[in-house]
């Protein structure tokens, strides 16, 4: 079958198999041959119709590898981040502008293919605009310092009488532009030491930084011309679809039988395929001269496989490996907080609380399915056509499926349909690279339909936690406890980037941060612990907050539980113990305040919603919730207050409105700053509430929107942001703004109608259990 | 053989009578604005105009849209400059985006049929397009711009 397929591709016989295939007539005449597969345009850049990054006039002058100046005057920012909706190339090309001292209309960005110069290439975490900050600065003044000391140079005067300012640079008396230097031949380059010791601007003299911008890919977002993944087009390119063995490890297939298949119009062959990487074991890929043909003939292909042991693993049994895991002390990692040995602080306490959260599997569902378009070009390099968050994750793994070395591999960008976290794990693309390879390097385009999107997702994993306070005598809490389980993507994905505990054991960070409250408690111990059972039945995901999403579930509906015991408010309930001392004082530069700005942003959002005002209808409340974002060592100070009404009969909540309020450091791009806190606020509504599937025999129940059910526009309440204003460093949105709203919610039922829910999503039935018992 | 006009122009595609739609205009006729959600016409990415009527193209078969006009994103208007994708615009509506082509197409739809949409209109309407990155209130938003410029334009003309 295979040489009938290569044939199928050769040049020669394409000109035939179009006809056969029945291209739309007036195409054909476009669809010449060509020796090698031509490649469409990947989405270099967002504001160009064609995705084609702007090439440079005349000379150029490239002060470090992050963008070039040419003679023109114009300025292209090199991005390694991808686009799925943040705008991240806006900002950081900002950044870079401001300090350059150029027009924003002179700025183009480039969203750059995969290679050893820029280094790590992943965006996640709510960390580009963070970490891009102090990079993309120093670079921008760089280039300021070069261009005005070259002008300096030409006029004989002192640098230091010089200024520069939309690309121009004066004495007040000369000037010249960057693109009249550049034109004359400008080289100058920095050592990172050099770089360290420019200058930057003072936060009063940023004119793009914190000011209002169209972000650079919104207009070709609007006519259909933005690049995704699913649209890259190859010349002679086959369709495959997978067929998924039943579970996601130690499948093996037993026999194919494709029979059936011979008679689909347009069907070529299916493949076993061979996955030295053990990315993908057992299997199986159907391709088609279509997509549909590819599909149909899928639909005909009968195949046996042996399944792995993890087939008739439920959600049910995962969670009771959770608490298994909890009730043995010696599991997990414990962390490095002020005072990890609760057992004193337990012993002598007068009254001990504890409760357990449960949050459900969650699937990512980001709107453009995985896909991956793959083939070996005439320089015997593998392009990989795909949108991707982490691409220094994916290709050592590539590397391995296609057993070739890393340099010989090249991912090319696109936009993102959503990522969300999905595609941080490009496990997808090696069905693709591997179908590719045994075609001999034929470009191929793996598609995955939704439910094998589904399927095959790195969903966020079911969790437990079992939290505990200690109260002294005088109903004071003197120590805290946070025992969290889950399948822990890092420690599946990236075991080598876990920190060891205090007690020697390594912990997965992404699955754990929250726990680690700014939360003065006394004797505080936060272990988290791997669920092993999870890790084999599915690839635990990095999903939109990750940890953060379920720990603050826990840690903040248990602050409204211990106000309530201890008889205060829940608001000066947690004021009292966001103390900026120690432990929670804060350090700089990225937590400067420490506790006492998270108190500021929870102060904030109980006087935007009116929390605590009693005026509300009957079965009405507004519950709050704060937290620190994603992590101790990045936090963004997030605090959030949801309006609801409980419906006693049906158990249907009403969420009216919700409040939130940041303080993210200085805030870059302020309208895209906005859109991620209300898409972030909304998931965590959607997450809260409407979504949630479970894993039944080894996989996730809910495949397709017949009965996964993400929030739609009926259920989006008003809700109103806002932000501190700060010159500090600034912090990710991406993520934050999800972690507040299911605990707010909990603790506005609770405050609405008494009945407290432990367990996401929150469904109307619980409701009505709850308010029973 | 099956004929059809899309964005103006005559075509005829030779696939399955089964093929959806939406394959067709992305892989056949190479128009790729319009985007490829869920396969079962829940979401909404795929939308377009059949005959003037928003139409899921993921569950249509090509045998169904036989002589009639289809008008797919990029063929919404000349100029990409329909109000509706002005208030997009100047919203900033989009995200990561891929579900805006059906968004928008959805929203076009709904005044014409629906000149003066109220709030409950705009929800009812709206909420069978999914938006993955929750743009949802700048959509509504969005609607109610796009409503009121193009109310002007006629008041005017």
């Amino acid at each position: 079958m295979g040489n009938k397929l290569l044939t199928r591709l050769t040049g020669s016989d394409k000109p035939a198999e179009m006809n056969r295939r029945g291209f739309l007539v007036s195409m054909t005449a476009a669809g010449v041959a060509f020796g090698f597969p031509r490649t469409s345009s990947a989405a270099m850049d967002p504001a160009a119709a064609d995705g084609v990054p702007v090439s440079s006039n005349g000379e150029t002058f490239e002060p470090t590898l992050w963008y070039w100046i040419d003679s023109d005057g114009r300025v292209n920012v090199n991005i390694i981040r991808a686009e799925m909706g943040q705008h991240v190339g806006t900002a950081i090309a900002r950044i870079l502008a401001d300090e350059l001292e150029v027009a924003w209309e002179d700025v183009s960005i480039t969203h750059v293919d995969t290679a050893e110069k820029w280094g790590t290439m992943v965006t996640g975490g709510s960390w580009s605009v963070w970490q891009s900050w102090p990079v993309y600065r120093q670079a921008g003044a760089a280039g300021r310092t070069a261009l005005i000391e070259a002008a300096a140079a030409q006029w004989g005067v002192d640098a230091a009488t010089c200024t520069a300012r939309d690309g121009t640079v004066t004495d007040g008396t000369n000037t010249i532009t960057y693109a009249e230097l550049v034109s004359a031949g400008l080289e100058r380059s920095f050592t990172e030491d050099e770089l360290k010791a420019l200058p930057l601007k003072p936060h009063s003299e940023l004119r793009l930084v914190g000011k209002d911008v169209t972000a650079l890919d919104i207009e070709n977002k609007t006519n259909g011309k933005a690049i995704y993944g699913l649209d890259a087009k190859v010349d002679g390119m086959v369709y495959a679809v997978p067929m998924i063995p039943p579970t996601r490890l130690g499948s093996s297939v037993a026999s194919i039988d494709d029979s059936g298949a011979k008679g689909v119009k347009g069907y070529l062959q299916t493949l076993a395929l061979e996955d030295p990487s053990g990315t993908v074991p057992g299997w199986v890929v159907v391709l088609g001269t279509s997509l549909m043909a590819a599909k149909w003939a899928s639909e005909a292909v009968d195949v046996t496989w042996n399944a792995g042991d993890t087939a008739a693993v439920t959600e049910v049994d995962i969670n009771a490996r959770s608490r298994e895991l909890i009730a043995d002390g010696a599991s997990g990692g414990i962390l490095a907080t002020e005072t990890p040995d609760t057992a004193a602080a337990f012993d002598t306490a007068a009254d001990v609380l504890e409760a357990e959260y449960v949050t459900q599997t969650v699937l990512h569902f980001q709107l453009e399915p995985v896909n991956a378009t793959v083939f070996q070009n005439e320089d015997g390099i593998w392009e990989i056509h795909t949108g991707n968050q982490w691409q220094s994750l994916i290709m050592p793994t590539l590397s391995a499926a296609l057993e070739a070395p890393a340099d010989k591999i090249v991912m090319r960008t696109y936009m993102l349909g959503g990522g969300f976290g999905r595609r941080l794990n490009g496990d997808y693309t090696i069905p693709a690279a591997l179908t590719s390879k045994a075609l001999g390097g034929k470009p191929v385009k793996l598609v995955f339909m939704r439910e094998d999107d589904a399927k095959f997702d790195s969903p966020r994993s079911p969790s437990v936690q079992k939290l505990r306070m200690a109260f002294d005598g005088d109903n004071k809490v003197v120590g805290m406890e946070h025992h969290a389980a889950a399948g822990w993507p890092t420690g599946v994905m990236v075991p080598s980037f876990m920190p060891k505990g205090v007690n020697g054991e390594p912990y997965d960070p992404f699955a754990i941060d929250g726990a680690d409250h700014w939360y003065t408690v006394g004797a505080h111990q936060v272990r988290a612990i791997s669920n092993d059972l999870a890790n084999k039945t599915f690839r635990p995901g990095w999903l939109r907050s990750v940890g953060p999403g379920w720990t603050n579930f826990a840690v903040e509906s248990f602050m409204d539980e211990a106000a309530q015991k201890a008889g205060v408010d829940p608001l000066e309930f947690r004021l009292q113990h966001l103390k900026a001392e120690g432990y929670n004082a804060g350090s700089a530069p990225n937590a400067v305040g420490g506790a006492s700005r998270q108190a500021a942003v929870l102060e904030k959002v109980a006087k935007m919603s009116g929390y605590g005002s009693s005026d509300l209808p009957a079965d009405t409340a507004i519950g709050i919730a704060t937290t620190f974002g994603q992590s101790r060592s990045m936090p963004t100070w997030t605090a959030g207050a949801v309006q609801l009404h409980v419906d006693r009969e049906t158990g249907e909540l009403d969420v009216q409105k919700m409040w939130l309020a940041f303080d993210c450091g200085t805030v870059v791009d302020p309208d895209s700053a906005l859109a991620q806190c209300e898409g972030a606020a909304l998931w965590g509504l959607s997450m809260a509430l409407y979504e949630g599937t479970k894993i039944e025999d080894g996989n996730v129940e809910d495949r397709n929107l017949g009965t996964y059910t993400p929030l739609r526009m009926i259920d989006t309440p008003e809700m109103e942001i806002s932000f501190v204003e700060s010159t500090e460093v600034p912090v990710g949105l991406g993520e934050p703004g999800t972690t507040v709203i299911a605990p707010a919610i909990a603790n506005a039922i609770y405050n609405a109608v008494g009945a407290r829910m432990r367990h996401l999503p929150i469904k109307p039935d619980d409701i009505l259990s709850a308010l029973k018992a | 053989m099956i004929k059809f006009e899309i964005n103006g122009r005559s075509v005829s595609v030779d696939a399955d009578p089964d093929t959806p739609l939406l394959w067709a205009i992305r892989d056949e006729i190479g128009l790729t604005g319009t985007k490829f959600g869920c396969g079962i016409g829940m979401c909404g990415a795929c939308t377009v105009h059949v005959g003037g009527r928003a139409t899921r193209s993921c569950i249509t078969p090509l045998s169904a849209v036989a002589d009639t006009e289809i008008t797919t994103i990029e063929g919404l208007d000349a100029e990409a400059n329909h109000p509706v994708q002005e208030a997009w615009r100047n919203l900033r509506v989009p995200q990561c985006g891929y579900c805006q082509s059906g968004q928008i197409m959805q929203a076009a739809s709904l005044l014409q049929d629906i000149p003066e949409p109220t709030d409950d209109d705009i929800d009812a309407v709206m909420t069978g397009n999914l938006c993955r990155c929750m743009t949802y209130p700048r959509i509504r938003q969005a609607v109610r711009d796009a409503a009121t410029a193009m109310n002007g334009a006629q008041d005017n003309g």
